[in-house]
């Protein structure tokens, strides 16, 4: 049940029992394992649009962390049965290992287009009850992502070094962690970077005591205007390092230095979304995963950062990438990395390279 | 970047007829270009041979030529318009082969000519396999070990290093033709032998195969900024090994993890890149292996495509448009995606529903051709179903086809042989899917099916889902079945006609029960972007599901039911009908609502109808679509045979049937009833019963005396129509004809031996009659019309004639009450008139008749079937028996295709396309007409001459005007001996169970031009049967009637001596 009374009825897969977030659909086709354990959807119930899920079965490589990070799962056609030369298990069990709760054969299009026309919202999957006033209550009783939290249940407990085992570095750089995805870690790593991952929480003092040559914020879950600690932290920051910023990250910096976010209607969640780079002209088909987003009119009061626009979302001209040239930062709303999603935007990890090499000149 | 301001005038070339992997998909595309080329402001000038295309009428370009495509009268055309722009890729092969012939001829240079969309470059290295190689090698990706070879002792050599199975890819040729795969030597060489010779460059390419791997395509675009995007990924059912046109494709990509897809797709921009396509679509293939992941290139093509049209009905992305937009100088970011309105071309469509092609093929027209499927396409449509699950769109795509199938299976017509299962499962063919059912039945394990298919178990699994269902399904009283148990069968595809199979019970006793239940259908949207915007075009599937997204309307509307897959018999000529009534229908204030369910057509294009159904054409179906939609009135006339066999059941229904009642159109089929018609108006018809059985069929050949022409009702494209000699062959027909349609009597006519056959196409309105054209047949009667040549005004026949023909079509469209088109058939025997048959409905010649005379017959007759009456209707009212030129339709056959079979004419249709020459001479009209279908014209060199003895007399002229012309005759002892008798010259050569060197020999040594070879009766595997499938082969133009033989000369006398043969675009005849 949605928190709007809408009520759909279907199977369930996983385990049982109840489960509340706010209900999402992500537009991928593909890629439901690295969505489910994708720390941006802490709290979050995932609705697949493509109908058929579970074809490819499950690994233990195609992770985005070290578990299941969504609330629920909701498809139309759920396949236990699998086929694919990578496969080691099937998606039900894998549901069922983390605990996770999900719904199947409803119309999934219908939920779907209920979000896109009254906005993201708060719902329920209960195998317990069928009790709508129960349901509702329920929902009603669970607290909003609006305002709050949710970067202190992904983040680490303490810092680690990524890939200890690496030889070879250009830089070192420290990765604030508000819920940050593998593969964007494989992808600065592959960059060249020796990286230290910081639990969200850390002061900027510690920080900086790693003496990183740059310093990157990670993508997270929920509203960034909730993360109040980590706006502070980053304010210290700014100017001491170069910095680099994506998806929860890049709105942080943004809200440190004085800028606005607001809540998207349903956000933007897929793989096909195309953002034009401004500086090249060049359109780069994007994987999203974000509910808010920074407001370009408040961006006129930090014209002192030498913010700039670089990247705009063609389909509803919203901003998805930001420079700042007097304090050395940029960020990005999009996710690069991909995983799942295009690699056409993978050239921003090379950026932090450039970027540090000119703050270190 | 904006559009091109330096150019002005662009010249667009069409794909030319209908072939076998070459079909209606370009008409799409190439209509959609010249659509958009319009808009842009630029003067677009087309050539096509084909007139049964939409981009071919007069309004969709400013100069239309309907001239050969050959690089020399393409020439003609550039050096007349002085085109700015050449645009090639929206043509298929033919048009990247034209561009490259023009372009290797320095046409384009001397001319100043661009070529936009594609350039040279790219073409050579994306069609050269060896610099293709090269290419994917550069940018380490793999392609299959291979080799290119010029001769027989080159590939020989390969075979050695490489391992069989091997793939033999002849270059710059379509749809796989005279490629295969060889198992062993022999293959081999005999493959490789024919693939040099097919290939236009005479080059193969040997190839290491990777049958049985996954086979996944994409559709990309990529723009001049360097833009790449992936409009669709693409899965086939049937792995590696079957040519895709013959595969059974699922969209998207179904078992592929994120990790794997997005590898083919960064390998998919870098192949983009390399091959340097730059403003326009193209299609990549990948092989997959299935044990590992390995990733295999096997080929691009740099035009749009058959997958490229596919995959644009599949998202609702219109890649040929887009790709003429980037062609004239947009960037993807300057184009609004037309369905979401607010969102930019520039994205990668998402889908929320699961798409199958499944391809349409006819081996039953051609007993005796070996029925697997290779990599060389058989297939002649396809159909493309829409569901929420691949189950469902696997079911909906069969009972697309109109193969008397509703569904997988359980329908009650299986035709399942035990025996033959383990074959049928290992060697891919055309009944596969259903063995693949029946095994599940049998107990067979997705392991052992798929060790036995290659198949993925994903898939196969699939089917064993609908098989365990089924299981619990099953009762002998559909009283037990309750609203959960229907609701999920209906969820997984099933038709109603499988529910009461299953059941127990008849089809409208589930639509009752469902009434009951009130289970309903729902309509979802195809909107490219799975419901994260709006979308605004209306363009629907069904489906089973909560939500109902069928927009309320208070228009007027009227149904179209188009005409389903492409089949031979019934083809693009339909589609382009009902086309032609949308138009008509939205213009007059209807809202125009199209059903159909083949990918390839216009009519299926989301922008050509008010709305688009993209569904089945059944019974169920176009029902359920009218309860949604509750039209004003339904059109079943346009789309061929499929809707007109609804339009009883239908009005039963209670569905307003437009135009000329389901009464006279069953009056008119029904023999019995249309000969006392006939009887009572006092027009002649060849002596004629109907037999329900052998015996009485004997009683009636036996009255009305042999040869006669037997066949069953309510066929179209003379399917099981045949000429019987005797009565043992009558008897013959008779059992087998019993599967060819249930329930309907055979029909046997006398036979009118060497008789004119003219075609009459019409349109009625209870007053008034047009008659749009007479066609006076080149061939005789007895040979199918679909397969005639036939012309525009007659040629032959006398005013008087002439004059009977127009009072019997009067006669006969006022008694039959015809509200539309109507086609009536006539046979022409010693100043006789009979009449041999009338078909109220759209033929096959509507397009041919409209492009020939000007006039839009299909419009007026759809304005007419509104209620409007023709005097108040707006069109030239031409007289199609005088107009001071010469139009001449020319069938096309696939012979090529099917190697083995006679190419023999008959009465039962086996032409898949057509194309039409003009021209004031009709011997250069007919010249036209047979460069467009064989792209050779020997104006001299050897002419061998082999008739029969009914046709020696009439030979004689014809071989003295070629010896005239200064042809060598070469002929075999019979007619040569009649020939010398008449003082004509020829060398004579053996027949082949003569001796050798024989007239085989010569035809493969080259050294014969032309052939002229009339059949000598029935004997099996005569000497003419290895003529003609060695003229097939070998591509020299051969004449099988004595009739088109004095066409033919007419045309050579013409071209010989007629030194500027011209061209002219429709608009200014």
């Amino acid at each position: 049940m949605l928190e709007d009374g809408k009520l759909f009825k279907g199977e369930n897969i996983g385990c049982s029992g109840e489960t509340i977030g706010e209900v999402v659909f992500n537009t991928s086709m593909i890629g439901y394992q690295e969505i489910l354990t994708d720390p941006s959807y802490c709290e979050q119930i995932v609705t697949m649009t493509y109908p058929q899920i579970g074809n490819y079965g499950v690994n233990s490589v195609d992770v985005e962390s070290d578990k299941i990070q969504a609330k629920g799962l909701i498809v139309k056609e759920f396949f236990d049965y699998y086929s694919n030369w990578r496969a080691e298990g099937n998606l039900g069990d894998y549901l069922k290992n983390y605990n996770i709760i999900g719904l199947a054969g409803i119309d999934t299009r219908q939920l779907t287009r209920h979000i896109r026309l009254e906005g993201a919202m708060k719902g329920i999957i209960s195998t317990e009850t069928e009790d709508e006033s129960e349901l509702k209550k329920k929902i009603e009783g669970y607290p909003s992502i609006i305002k709050r939290d949710l970067v202190k249940y992904v983040t680490c407990d303490k810092p680690y070094i990524y890939n200890p085992k690496k030889g070879d570095y250009r830089y070192i750089i420290v990765a604030v962690d508000f819920g940050v995805k593998m593969g964007i870690l494989k992808c600065l790593d592959w960059e060249g970077f020796k990286i230290i991952v910081v639990p969200a929480s850390t002061k900027p003092e510690e920080i900086l005591k790693y003496n990183p040559d740059g310093i990157f914020l990670s993508n997270g879950p929920g509203d960034p205007a909730a993360v109040n600690y980590a706006v502070t932290t980053i304010k210290e920051l700014i100017g001491k390092k170069p910095i680099f910023g994506i998806c929860l990250g890049h709105q942080l910096l943004a809200i440190a230095l004085g800028a606005k976010t607001y809540k998207l209607k349903f956000g933007h969640h897929g793989g096909n979304h195309p953002v034009k780079n401004l500086e090249t002209g060049k359109i780069e088909i994007t994987s999203q995963n974000h509910g808010f987003a920074v407001d370009e009119e408040s961006l006129k009061d930090i014209a002192g950062t030498g913010c700039k626009v670089t990247h705009l979302n063609l389909n509803d001209n919203t901003i998805e990438g930001l420079k700042y040239v007097d304090i050395n930062a940029y960020t990005v709303q999009n996710h690069p990395e991909g995983k799942p999603g295009p690699h056409d935007s993978r050239y921003v990890f090379s950026k932090f390279t450039e970027l540090i090499k000119n703050f270190n000149n | 970047m904006p559009k091109r301001k330096d150019l002005k005038k662009i010249l667009l070339i069409g794909s030319g007829p209908i072939v076998i992997g070459q079909a209606c998909e370009f008409d799409y595309s190439g209509t959609q270009a010249c659509k958009v080329l319009k808009q842009e402001g630029y003067k677009v000038v087309l050539v096509n041979s084909n007139p049964a295309t939409i981009m071919t009428d007069p309004e969709f370009a400013d100069r239309t030529y309907i001239e050969p495509l050959t690089p020399e009268f393409v020439e003609k055309i550039i050096k007349k318009e002085r085109p700015d722009a050449l645009l090639p890729a929206l043509g298929g092969q033919t048009g990247l082969n034209m561009a490259a012939a023009l372009s290797k001829e320095k046409v384009l240079d001397r001319f100043g000519v661009e070529l936009i969309g594609v350039d040279i470059d790219v073409i050579n290295k994306a069609e050269d396999r060896e610099q293709f190689k090269e290419a994917m090698t550069r940018i380490g990706l793999y392609v299959p070990p291979s080799g290119y070879a010029h001769s027989l002792k080159e590939a020989l050599n390969f075979s050695r290093k490489l391992k069989f199975p091997m793939v033999v890819r002849p270059s710059y040729t379509l749809g796989g033709l005279g490629g295969g795969v060889a198992f062993n030597k022999e293959e081999f060489m005999e493959i490789v032998t024919r693939g040099l010779d097919i290939s236009p460059k005479s080059e193969v390419l040997v190839e290491k195969s990777v049958a049985g791997w996954k086979e996944i395509e994409l559709e990309m675009m990529r723009d001049k900024n360097d833009n790449v995007i992936i409009i669709c990924s693409i899965e086939n059912f049937d792995p590696m090994g079957v040519h895709t046109g013959d595969s059974i494709c699922a969209a998207p990509a179904q078992t592929l993890t994120y990790k794997e897809y997005q590898n083919i797709r960064d390998a998919g921009i870098k192949i983009m890149r390399e091959i340097g396509v730059n403003a326009g679509g193209s299609n990549i293939q990948f092989a997959v292996n299935p044990e590992n992941g390995k990733v295999a290139v096997i080929e691009l093509n740099p035009r749009v495509s058959r997958s490229s049209a596919l995959a644009s009905k599949a998202t609702g992305y219109p890649i040929a448009k887009i790709a003429t937009k980037l062609a004239i100088g947009y960037t993807l970011d300057e184009i609004p995606n037309d369905i979401t309105k607010k969102t930019p071309a520039c994205f990668e469509p998402s889908i929320d529903y699961v798409v199958v092609k499944f391809p349409r093929w006819t081996f039953e027209k051609f007993p005796g051709t070996d029925p697997s499927l290779t990599t060389r396409m058989k297939s002649v449509g396809e159909v493309l179903a829409i569901g929420r699950t691949f189950k469902e769109a696997l079911q909906k795509s069969i009972r697309s086809l109109e193969i008397d199938r509703y569904g997988l299976g359980s329908d009650g017509k299986e035709d399942i042989r035990e025996e033959l299962l383990n074959s049928k499962l290992s060697i891919p063919n055309q009944d596969r899917v259903f063995y693949i059912k029946y095994a599940f039945e049998r107990g067979m394990s997705v392991e052992e099916i798929s060790s036995y298919t290659k198949i993925d178990p994903w898939f196969l699994f699939n089917i064993k889902q609908l098989v365990d269902f089924e299981k619990g399904f099953k009762c002998e009283d559909i009283k037990d079945i309750t609203k959960e148990r229907l609701h999920e069968a209906k969820k997984l595809g099933y038709s109603d006609v499988q529910i009461a199979y299953l059941c127990n019970t008849h089809e409208d006793e589930v639509r009752a029960l469902r009434n009951k239940f009130n289970i309903k259908v729902t309509f979802k949207p195809v909107d490219t972007c799975a419901a994260e915007f709006e979308a605004y075009t209306p363009y629907y599937y069904s489906t089973y599901e909560a939500e109902d997204e069928i927009l309320p309307s208070a228009r007027k509307k009227i149904v179209i039911l188009g005409s389903g897959p492409n089949r031979i018999g019934q083809g693009i000529e339909f589609d382009y009908c009902c086309v032609h009534a949308s138009f008509a229908l939205h213009d007059a204030g209807f809202e125009a609502i199209m059903v159909n369910c083949n990918p390839e057509t216009v009519s299926t294009d989301y922008d050509t109808s008010d709305r688009l159904y993209f569904e089945s054409l059944t019974f169920e179906d176009v029902l359920n679509i009218v309860g949604a939609e509750k039209p004003y009135g339904v059109i079943v006339q346009f789309g061929g045979q499929t809707p007109l066999k609804l339009a009883l059941r239908l009005q039963k229904a209670g569905v307003n049937i437009l135009g000329t009642s389901p009464d006279s159109i069953d009056l008119a089929e029904d023999r019995k009833r249309f000969g006392s018609m006939l009887k009572k108006l006092n027009i002649p018809q060849a002596e004629n019963g109907t037999a329900m059985d052998a015996e009485k069929a004997k009683k009636i050949a036996k009255r009305i005396g042999y040869p006669v022409l037997v066949r069953p009702s309510y066929v179209l494209g003379g399917r099981a129509m045949n000429i019987v000699y005797t009565e043992e062959s009558l008897i013959d027909y008779v059992r087998d004809a019993a599967v060819v349609s249930y329930d309907r009597p055979i029909l046997i006519d006398k036979f009118l031996e060497r008789a004119i056959e003219v075609d009459v196409d019409a349109v009625y309105d209870g007053d008034e009659l047009f008659i749009g054209g007479i066609m006076e047949h080149i061939e005789e009667a007895g040979i199918h019309s679909g397969d005639s040549a036939c012309v525009i005004p007659p040629f032959t026949l006398s005013k008087k004639i002439i004059g009977v023909i127009k009072d019997y079509t009067y006669q006969m469209a006022k008694e039959l009450e015809v509200v539309g088109l109507m086609n009536i058939q006539y046979a022409i025997k010693d100043s006789t008139v009979y009449v041999l048959e009338a078909n109220p409905r759209a033929s096959r010649t509507v397009p041919f008749v409209s492009k020939s005379i000007g006039v839009p017959l299909a419009k007026i007759a759809a304005l007419v079937m509104t209620g409007r009456k023709l005097k108040n209707i707006d069109f030239k009212r031409i007289d199609p028996t005088s107009l001071g030129y010469y139009s001449i339709k020319e069938a096309v056959l696939p012979f090529n295709r099917f190697p083995g079979v006679d190419t023999i004419l008959g009465p039962e249709m086996k032409s898949t396309g057509e194309v039409m020459g003009i021209d004031r001479s009709f011997g250069i009209a007919f010249a036209k007409t047979q460069i467009s279908t064989n792209q050779v014209f020997p104006t001299s060199g050897s002419v061998f001459i082999s008739v029969n003895d009914k046709d020696k007399d009439a030979i004689i002229g014809i071989a003295r005007k070629l010896a005239q012309f200064g042809f060598n005759i070469i002929s075999t002892k019979g007619t040569g001996d009649t020939l010398e008798e008449k003082g004509i010259k020829c060398h004579k050569v053996l027949k082949i169970r003569e001796g050798r060197p024989n007239v085989l020999d010569m035809i493969k040594n080259g050294e014969i031009d032309l052939i002229i070879n009339t059949p000598e009766g029935s004997i099996a595997r005569s000497d003419g049967y290895y003529l003609r499938t060695a003229a097939v082969l070998h591509n020299v133009p051969s004449v099988t009637t004595i009739s088109g033989a004095s066409a033919l000369v007419q045309g050579i006398q013409e071209m010989k001596y007629n030194f500027k043969v011209k061209v002219k675009p429709i608009q200014e005849y």
